[in-house]
């Protein structure tokens, strides 16, 4: 038992020779080499792609919405400064792009309905199934990833919100806060409820449901 | 310290963030051990944390990358032209700028105004105070009592400033205002026709003038 090996650290980024690489590739994109952006976004187009779907829910505007964010990031490139972590930015202009999106479509009213509590109520676990381990072909699967991306959808807009920022993005609690625009007591709080959440969507399921062998599946012997 | 299951589950978002103290912590630890429900909540929170910090989860949409690059070189070379645009627009704006000028200046606020003889010669150097006297239909102004005024001039005379009078487009008589033109008329051999030439004359008026 223990707390989760987690990316916090700008100070140990910066002696990773990616994030050199990634600091020398801006400097010359600010100073005006502009085809070699897609060299530094290439990296961050998935989490820009998925900051901007956690908001969106729907992968034709989750990538207008990225796309055009990274427009903007390339167009503004010149401002970044680096008081933050360059793929922070980026995420920030998405979720900012994907939230006045759907501040244009009024999509508000499209949210699910089964899922909300109140933030100040405790949230109680409703499924105690046993989930110890995590089956390793679990991601391989491409019906796993889609209930797992159907659950994550399934959250009220605030808790998926901060979930993807911090658990899909591996945004700190801070970083998180300052994308939001929110306290960091908040994304804590609104974290424990989407972890919580999720688990109670997936735990049937992935405690043993969504593995049981098919009659024909490869290895088995229907005869 | 003693917690109960409804304590640890609100505290189990910050106990895998290591964000929980080392007492809180311990404690936790102990009731996991003796409870099956939230140790089942631990794993699976955990476990969800881990699944959903898989790059593999999203995808991106197929074809999305070769739509970015597209976008950007359709960005690229579109500020490409509107820096060349912005160049070309800055020197239309300049050219425009120069003709307005020079339309300003060639207007009747900034220039003398046309006389009315297109065969007068501009004048220079007319003391701007000196009274003259015009015709309305006439093209030159005189000084009072010059005997080459018109007796038909003689009739429907004013009195006016120099300057006014060549505001409104009068030449200085070539006769009693001779100094003050700027081309003289000088005479040619006899056997041609008298002609005008054109010539630039030093100022004669010693105060200052027009």
């Amino acid at each position: 038992m223990g707390s989760l090996p987690r990316r916090t650290s700008i100070q140990v980024e910066t002696a990773d020779p990616a994030a050199v690489r990634e600091q020398h590739l801006l400097r010359r994109v600010q100073a005006g080499e502009k085809k070699l952006f897609y060299e530094l976004v290439k990296p961050y187009q998935g989490r820009v792609y998925s900051a901007a779907f956690a908001v969106l829910r729907n992968e034709a505007d989750a990538e207008d919405a990225a796309q055009e964010a990274i427009l903007k990031a390339f167009t503004h490139i010149k401002q970044f400064r680096a008081e933050a972590r360059f793929s922070t930015w980026l995420i920030q202009i998405a979720v900012n792009e994907a939230l006045m999106r759907r501040r244009r479509a009024h999509s508000e009213i499209m949210e699910p309905i089964g899922e909300r509590q109140e933030e100040d109520g405790n949230y109680t676990p409703r499924d105690f199934a046993d989930w110890r381990e995590i089956p390793s072909e679990a991601l391989e699967r491409k019906e796993i990833r889609q209930k797992l991306a159907e659950a994550v959808a399934m959250l009220t807009q605030k808790y998926r919100e901060v979930f993807i920022l911090r658990d899909v993005q591996q945004l700190s609690i801070e970083e998180s806060a300052e994308v939001l625009g929110i306290s960091r007591a908040s994304v804590k709080t609104r974290l424990l409820r989407a972890r919580l959440m999720l688990r109670d969507m997936l735990a049937p399921g992935l405690s043993g449901a969504w593995f049981a062998r098919l009659p024909f599946e490869k290895g088995s012997k229907p005869w | 310290m003693v917690v109960n299951c409804e304590h640890v589950w609100q505290e189990i978002s910050n106990y895998l963030e290591g964000e929980v103290d080392p007492a809180l912590r311990a404690t936790m630890e102990a009731h996991f051990k003796e409870c099956k429900h939230c140790t089942a909540v631990l794993d699976g929170t955990r476990n969800v944390v881990q699944l959903y910090g898989d790059d593999r989860l999203f995808e991106l949409p197929a074809g999305f990358s070769q739509r970015l690059q597209r976008r950007l070189a359709d960005e690229t070379s579109s500020s490409g032209f509107r820096s060349a645009r912005s160049l070309w627009m800055l020197a239309v704006a300049a050219t425009a700028l120069i003709a307005g000028g020079l339309t300003l200046g060639n207007s009747s606020v900034f220039r003398q105004p046309d006389l009315r003889s297109p065969l007068a010669m501009p004048p220079h150097g007319v003391p701007a105070s000196l009274m003259v006297a015009v015709s309305d239909d006439g093209k030159v102004f005189h000084v009072p009592g010059c005997k080459y005024l018109h007796k038909h001039d003689a009739e429907n005379l004013r009195m006016m400033s120099a300057a006014d009078a060549l505001r409104q487009g009068y030449a200085p008589c070539v006769r009693c205002l001779r100094q003050y033109l700027s081309a003289r008329v000088v005479c040619s051999p006899p056997s041609s026709e008298p002609r005008l030439i054109v010539e630039r004359w030093p100022s004669l008026a010693t105060d200052p003038g027009l």
